[in-house]
């Protein structure tokens, strides 16, 4: 249960744009008839996928007449999963994971080279408007730490020259291709004993 | 070591495509429809014969699992199979490469153990962070759509199968199986009082399975294979084959497939490549995920990685998500973050727990600093009991046993560290 922040300056309206309107009739048609409701989560995904990756008071109403429930229900589901913001977050959003796998490989210095690089505190947006980060909660890529999630992409087996590297990326708008940065496929070894390729 | 010729997930590491005429290729939806031919019983009976038990932490047998679920369907109450691709805990990422790169066996796996629990409809919860890995498995389904693996008439069995895939939101908690079908019912992911057990009462009210992504994968070969063939690894009660994830102060951090009841000296020399600094060098090891009791390197040194064994040594085998904690780490910053992990995650719905993750964390982050009086390690092993078994779910005991696996073998030096610290101000 985390605490949120949510945006002071709302927008007084939100429209789902027609696209996500087909996205949101062929959800609707996973779930019974009955259990619109099913889909608050999906919607509340398409709404801050539209909207800067930010999901604003008038959003989660749209998405409480669209399921017929009542608004604060939705509510309820928007503050109650870490993965929606309430509030404007970077272009590219910055998560870092910090729990005790990762944080066993470094993920320390990461964060340090966060806020060199980013802001100086967290969640906050960094001087040229583009990025903010934050600590997270195991993303499950324990295998390959220390990592971090930008907007939907991990970055994997981080030290800190390729760390470096995605954030200057960021500055310039020219990303690493993301996955692992020593360059594994999965989760395999670095020596094989097992699968090994003919 | 087990031999690759017994390995299920033969694409654990990518080398080949995920795509569904490179996993025909390398035997899976082989003799689907046969299996299914041979009905639900013979299904059921041959997995409870593998002794295949859960691989999503609990370790509950399956096929027991799957016999709970009605006979009979009623009209107006289907029955539903959920997938919990979930993956939260800490030291865990199997799933995530089961979707990345054996999506058929797992998409195979619903087929059949749908068929044997008498669900036309499958839901599959990934969580949110796992995005990427979600389209992967989409298209997945979407290929298997259209081969006529599932949908209408799936592989020509007559049965009907669609599967549905749902995008969890980053909550730890929706990795309980009834937190998480709140969260497919469109609600805040917190845990049901049990009873009624999901098999009679679950989504939607309706008859419910919830298995984990590793269990349904591997059912398709040990159907191929026998279940005597699954249970001829490992022991009674503890068998198989079961994917590691070796994290942590290692050399190769990796995941592997292993038989159930590797030491876990050698399966951390042989496939991870060591403790950094070699195996004097080792502190300790979490066995299972961030929510089994650590082990002490004594322990270490012999035991053997399966469900009873662990349990014999107060911990657990969880998800076989094995993080690896050397000398040069301060063990108790290690828990004080794992606690602080608990403390985030709690749903909040039960006081012990709501407030009880909060104290663990304020009071380890202290004596981590050395600002707590030594009477204060028993104050927190009995706020660690007063929360487990006081809440709904286990999720009680998930964030206390790490606790108490360090004050269980650690205590030394957390007195030594506080002593040490109040002369220091005296």
């Amino acid at each position: 249960m985390s605490g949120k922040h949510v945006e002071k300056n709302q927008p007084t309206s939100f429209e789902f744009n027609s696209a996500n309107l087909e996205k949101i009739n062929k959800i609707l048609k996973k779930y019974p008839s009955e259990r619109k409701k099913s889909a608050v989560m999906p919607l509340l995904d398409i709404a801050q996928r539209q909207h800067d990756n930010w999901i604003p008071y008038a959003a989660i109403k749209k998405i409480a007449e669209i399921l017929e429930m009542p608004h604060i229900k939705v509510y309820e589901v928007a503050t109650f999963y870490s993965m929606y913001n309430l509030a404007p977050v970077g272009k590219y959003f910055v998560q870092v994971c910090t729990t005790t796998p990762c944080m066993l490989r470094g993920s320390e210095k990461i964060v340090k080279l966060c806020k060199k690089y980013i802001s100086e505190k967290e969640g906050q947006l960094s001087s040229d408007n583009k990025a903010s980060w934050v600590e997270v909660e195991c993303l499950g890529a324990c295998v390959s730490a220390p990592m971090m999630q930008i907007n939907d992409d991990f970055f994997e087996d981080l030290n800190e020259d390729t760390a470096i590297k995605i954030f200057e990326g960021i500055k310039s708008d020219q990303l690493p291709k993301f996955g692992s940065q020593k360059g594994r496929i999965g989760f395999e070894p670095n020596k094989r004993l097992t699968l090994v390729k003919n | 070591m087990l031999q690759d010729k017994d390995r299920i997930f033969t694409n654990l590491y990518g080398d080949f495509g995920r795509d569904i005429v490179s996993a025909k290729s390398r035997g899976d939806w082989k003799d689907t429809a046969a299996l299914i031919a041979k009905g639900k019983d013979w299904i059921i009976n041959e997995v409870k014969l593998s002794e295949l038990r859960g691989r999503g932490g609990a370790g509950f047998p399956t096929g027991m699992k799957w016999s709970f679920a009605p006979k009979e369907i009623k009209t107006g109450r289907p029955h539903y199979l959920i997938i919990n691709a979930d993956e939260s805990e800490p030291g865990t990422c199997k799933d995530r490469d089961i979707i990345r790169f054996e999506p058929q066996k797992l998409i195979e796996g619903c087929l059949i153990s749908s068929y044997a629990i008498g669900a036309n409809t499958c839901y599959i919860y990934i969580r949110g962070e796992y995005f990427n890995e979600s389209k992967i498995l989409q298209e997945a389904i979407n290929e298997a759509y259209k081969e006529g693996m599932i949908g209408k008439n799936a592989c020509g069995t007559g049965f009907d199968l669609d599967i549905h895939i749902h995008l969890g939101a980053g909550a730890y908690i929706c990795g309980e199986e009834t937190a998480l079908i709140e969260s497919i019912e469109g609600n805040k992911g917190q845990p049901r009082l049990k009873p009624p057990f999901p098999a009679l009462v679950g989504l939607y009210g309706c008859p419910t399975i919830v298995n984990n992504v590793e269990t349904i994968a591997v059912v398709p070969t040990i159907l191929k294979r026998g279940g005597k063939w699954f249970a001829s690894f490992g022991r009674a009660k503890n068998t198989g084959t079961k994917i590691f994830c070796i994290s942590g102060n290692v050399n190769n951090p990796c995941n592997v497939e292993e038989e159930m009841g590797i030491p876990l000296k050698e399966l951390i020399e042989k496939h991870a490549g060591g403790v950094v600094g070699g195996w004097e060098n080792l502190q300790a090891v979490i066995p299972g995920g961030s929510s089994m009791p650590v082990l002490s390197k004594k322990i270490c040194d012999t035991i053997k990685m399966d469900f009873d064994s662990l349990v014999e040594v107060q911990s657990g085998l969880g998800t076989a998500g094995v993080v690896v904690i050397d000398k040069s780490q301060d063990i108790v910053k290690c828990f004080a973050r794992i606690a602080r992990f608990y403390k985030h995650e709690s749903c909040g719905q039960c006081t012990p727990c709501r407030e009880g993750t909060g104290w663990m964390w304020r009071m380890l982050e202290r004596i981590n600093k050395g600002d707590a009086d030594v009477q204060e390690i028993d104050m927190l092993m009995d706020v660690t009991k007063q929360i487990e078994g006081h809440t709904i779910c286990a999720f009680g005991e998930g964030a206390s046993w790490p606790v108490q696996g360090l004050l269980r073998h650690f205590r030394g030096e957390i007195e030594q560290r506080l002593t040490f610290k109040n002369k220091k101000i005296a």
